[in-house]
């Protein structure tokens, strides 16, 4: 399905189109019900011998399979109006293989054994081709059979399970809050994502996965019809690896600053009331002096920041070059690892990558090359210390085992290098967002995801935000708009000089990062505490068409 | 599924609307075959080939609407999915929004499909990528790109005696080179419905040539400079203003087409006078879909012209409820250019700023659709009408309304693909005086 489509079908317009770019498996509408079935993993065994077997007798060195259903659920509504309820599914089986040293792969939506034994042969077939235009054969990391395992997402309640009467009651009372506290429109919407996922290798795994993912989002918009100006107060909900209960809010799940701030779970409800209200201030606000300030960033902000500042740089696939034509390079080329001395960040800067944090976008049993995941160091008292990798380019870093980033998003897409969830670990020293506040003579409190835009090879980066106060002499000084910080990744992890605890540590998540030719998109959390940056330049973003 | 004949899709859609009990029912059917070759380092990395079909069923009771689809087409999986639309359509709310389905159109045949690229061989395509292989092996530089090809069609039908058909085919083709010590990198892309327009050679000794003369960029201060955007850079701008004609954002308020006060600035004059802006889905050089995907015609529609806004685009809905003709958003949009070529626009420009590429386009504020985004693979300083030497990479903070104020010179119109949203559009290089540059970036 064009993205465009999916837009048409959702009902969404321009407005929201431009957050849905990347969602995964857009596949076809089944009604509610179908979606409680699963596939018996007895015939899915089945199948995936049947693209196995094929794939060797045509003289596949190595092959993996995928049989893969992709269930999306999307509520969408508008002021008062549901927009639409759409479910969508795709299912079909991938099979990847190594012939004459290079990689194939096909994918079929007929999960009929001539189907799957023919796709398995244009895979071998590809292989063969493309082969004669390699300069050296895959060199696959080891990697042993788990036999036959399985692996679920820890949920609560599952999403798919609740009733949609339930949802489109939430999201209305959503609305009806937000309009009530000023907002002029409100696109509210609960995007639902469940995976059965199952992996099969000639290695000897047989791996059944269930993952499940929700993002309950909202866009205000607050008009000044007078001057015809206009703002916008998005959500500041994080897309979560859980189920439905992470709209079952607790108190001790709130944190509470300028707004109220959420850890893990989240007051929809209460976050529209105060969206509503933050839309008709923003319009009010100061507009930002340009300059150099110290940032104060939330969680909900700086996730962003780090997803595209640490994370893509640390893909050793892109700093190989092999997304040179699309997303591009990394400046932490090989020797600054092999130094073990260049200074990404300050010493308090410490870095994990991690597949297993409960509750993560990332969060997975074994990735899609049948490699079980695991957490390890990134960046080590500011010192860059290991990247993110897959089986076939272990060896380049010395590794003789892949650390199980492998990852496709749909049955239809060949898998590659995706991002784990990067996390941002927190300060050591008992620290409160509002001790971090105290210290700042001139600076700007960022809260909530904005614009963003990083270069190629993740030097130069400008973030925008939901929120922003001014902070005059420790103390929040009222609302500012039109704020956009520019820094060097380099620097900018170098000027970070305080990090609250862990009692601050919250989860931001990308639900649909985009990498790769085609376009695939991937789902990842990441988690840090607020933090201080000192001395970055902040510009003025305010222009006139006339 | 193959592709199937104007006559097979009818029967077929027939046959599906012959099990309907609702009020209404529509149905479509895409089914596409793609095939892609990914390169890198100089050697191939991933490949594949997949085909996948969809039938969507509409059922419509009332103002309640049930969608469902299914990818087998025996009788019985075809009578099985009317019945799950119609069951969903009976648990749906009313929406107070839903139009009827349209009645029955005509379409003249679209031109977007050609035989060569349908018949395209995994030999060829490899064929292709070798000799894009060999140009930056010979020049011991690194090439990394992607080649991909589609063969499509789409069919719709509904109760009303409504009926549409299009094939297409499209390969696309973008590569980066770099220098061996990657200081130096070039980019250049292409787009063709028939495959043998496509000159993977020549297209990839344009992006070799870059790459070379791109090495060891000197930095110079960031700043207003006037800027020559190649079409590849001009389309990542341009399409946001492509995508942000709706009329119903417009009215209500939250748009860069919204006026102060309320109402949209159709028939104001935006830009300079010599932006001309259309969508033509029959254009020989750019052909698109015939009909929108509800079923509506695509015509050829003036969106900007002289300068002034001349059409916005509307759902059924919002038509309907302002009592204006329901013009669907264009599938690809053509800017008028000029006779120059790109070395004509240098060779006029006393100071100035080459740009090849355009990357990490994002929106900074909706109102003044002010945009940032770096420039890349190709940056050069122009001096008395000749490029003089490489300059490192600017992240800019530019409108592309702004901008299209700022016009100095349209060069010639060539087909070119956006590297953000893939889509292809007839463009020309653009001259623009006072374009904005904020930060200077180290990358390559």
């Amino acid at each position: 399905m064009k993205r465009r489509d999916f837009i048409y079908l959702t009902g969404m317009g321009a407005s929201g189109a431009a957050l849905l770019s990347g969602i995964p498996g857009m596949g076809k509408s089944i009604p509610p019900e179908k979606v409680l079935e699963t596939v018996d993993v007895a015939l899915k065994k089945q199948l995936a011998d049947v693209a196995l077997n094929a794939a060797r007798s045509k003289g596949a060195t190595y092959s993996d399979v995928r049989i893969g259903r992709y269930l999306n659920q999307f509520v969408v509504t508008r002021e008062e109006k549901v927009q639409n309820i759409v479910n969508t599914e795709s299912y079909g089986l991938g099979v990847r293989v190594i012939a004459n040293g290079g990689w194939g792969f096909a994918a079929t939506d007929k999960l009929d054994k001539d189907s799957i034994a023919k796709a398995a042969e244009t895979a071998v077939a590809i292989a063969k081709e493309n082969s004669k235009l390699l300069t050296e054969p895959v060199q696959l990391a080891p990697q042993k059979g788990y036999g036959e395992v399985s692996w679920k997402t820890p949920i609560q309640k599952n999403a798919f399970e609740v009733p949609i009467k339930e949802k489109v009651d939430l999201l209305l009372g959503v609305n009806d809050a937000a309009m009530k506290s000023g907002a002029s429109y409100i696109t509210s919407l609960l995007f639902l994502i469940n995976e059965q996922k199952y992996f099969a290798s000639t290695d000897g795994s047989y791996i059944d996965q269930d993952v499940h993912r929700i993002w309950p989002a909202f866009f205000i918009t607050k008009i000044d019809a007078t001057t015809g100006k206009f703002e916008t107060r998005n959500t500041l909900s994080a897309p979560m690896g859980m189920g439905y209960e992470y709209l079952d809010w607790r108190p001790q799940d709130k944190i509470q600053s300028v707004t109220t701030l959420y850890k893990g779970r989240y007051d929809m409800l209460e976050d529209a009331k105060s969206g509503g209200v933050q839309a008709g201030e923003k319009l009010k606000a100061k507009s930002v002096e340009p300059g150099k300030y110290d940032l104060i960033l939330d969680p909900s902000h700086l996730w962003l920041t780090i997803h595209e500042s640490v994370g893509h740089p640390t893909e050793l696939d892109r700093v190989l070059g092999y997304e040179a034509n699309f997303a591009g390079t990394s400046f932490l080329t090989l020797d600054k690892w092999q130094s073990k001395k260049f200074n990404f960040g300050s010493k308090i800067v410490n870095f994990v990558a991690d597949k297993t944090q409960v509750g993560s976008l990332g969060a997975v049993g074994y990735d899609d090359e049948g490699v079980q995941c695991g957490k390890w160091d990134l960046i080590k008292d500011g010192i860059l210390v290991n990247y993110q990798t897959i089986r076939d380019q272990a060896h380049i870093i010395g590794l003789n085992a892949s650390q199980g980033c492998c990852y496709a998003d749909n049955w239809s897409s060949v898998q590659f290098q995706r991002m784990p969830n990067v996390s941002l670990q927190p300060g050591k020293q008992k620290k409160s967002i509002d001790d971090l506040i105290k210290g700042v003579e001139k600076g700007i409190y960022i809260i909530g995801d904005g614009s963003f835009s990083i270069d190629q090879q993740r030097y130069n980066f400008q973030f925008g935000g939901q929120l922003f106060y001014e902070i005059k002499n420790g103390k929040i000084a009222g609302m500012l708009k039109d704020v956009a910080y520019q820094a060097n990744s380099q620097e900018f992890w170098n000027s970070c000089v305080e990090i609250a605890d862990e009692s601050d540590y919250r989860l931001g998540g990308a639900f649909g990062d985009g990498k790769g030719q085609p376009p695939q998109s991937n789902s990842v959390s990441h988690g840090a505490a607020t933090a201080r940056f000192n001395s970055v330049n902040v510009i003025n973003t305010s222009r006139n068409i006339g | 599924m193959a592709i199937l004949t104007k006559d097979e899709a009818h029967a077929l859609l027939k046959k599906v609307l012959s099990y309907s009990k609702a009020d209404e029912c529509e149905v479509n059917l895409n089914s596409n075959d793609s095939a892609n070759i990914r390169y890198a380092r100089n050697s191939v990395s991933t490949s594949g080939k997949v085909t996948q079909s969809q039938l969507v069923v509409s059922s419509a009771f009332g103002k309640k609407l049930g969608i469902a689809t299914i990818n087998e087409f025996d009788d019985a999986s075809l009578e099985k999915v009317v019945r799950r639309s119609e069951e969903l359509a009976k648990l749906a709310p009313e929406n107070p929004e839903y139009v009827p389905f349209l009645g029955p159109q005509t379409y003249p045949d679209s031109m977007m499909y050609v035989q060569s690229t349908a018949d395209i061989t995994p030999k060829l395509r490899a064929d292709l990528v070798a000799q894009s292989l060999n140009v930056a092996k010979n020049a011991k530089a690194v090439a990394a790109g992607f080649l991909e090809d589609n063969t499509s069609f789409n069919a719709m039908m509904n109760s009303k005696g409504l009926f549409a058909y299009n094939t297409s085919t499209n390969t696309n083709f973008s590569v980066t080179v770099r220098t061996e010590d990657g200081k130096g990198s070039g980019y250049a892309t292409r787009g063709y419905n028939d495959i043998r327009k496509l000159d993977t050679k020549k297209t990839t000794e344009i992006a070799t040539e870059k790459a070379v003369k791109s090495a060891n960029a000197k930095g110079i201060e960031p700043g207003k400079y006037t800027v020559i955007l190649e079409p590849a850079a001009a389309a990542v701008l341009l399409e946001r203003i492509f995508f942000g004609l709706d009329a119903r954002e417009a009215d209500e308020g939250r748009s860069f087409l919204s006026k102060a006060g309320g109402g949209t600035r159709l028939g104001e004059k935006l830009v300079d006078e010599r932006v001309n802006i259309y969508s033509d889905p029959m254009h020989p050089d750019l052909p698109t879909s015939t009909w929108s995907g509800d079923g509506r015609l695509q015509e050829k529609i003036s969106w900007i012209e002289k300068g002034v806004i001349k059409n916005l685009s509307y759902s059924r809905y919002w038509a309907e409820k302002k009592g204006v003709k329901a013009v669907p958003g264009p599938d690809a949009a053509i800017m008028e250019g000029g006779t120059k070529s790109l070395e004509e626009l240098i060779a006029g420009t006393k100071k100035g700023v080459l740009v090849t590429r355009l990357w990490y386009i994002r929106d900074v504020d909706p109102q003044s659709l002010l945009l940032t985004g770096l420039t890349r693979d190709g940056t050069f300083y122009i001096e008395n009408g000749k490029i003089q030497y490489p300059i490192k990479n600017f992240r800019f903070n530019e409108s592309p309304i702004i901008m299209l104020n700022n016009l100095e010179e349209l060069g010639k119109v060539e087909r070119t693909v956006s590297v953000e949203s893939n889509q292809n559009y007839l463009l020309p290089p653009l001259k623009i005086r006072d374009f904005t540059f904020s930060s200077l970036s180290d990358a390559v």
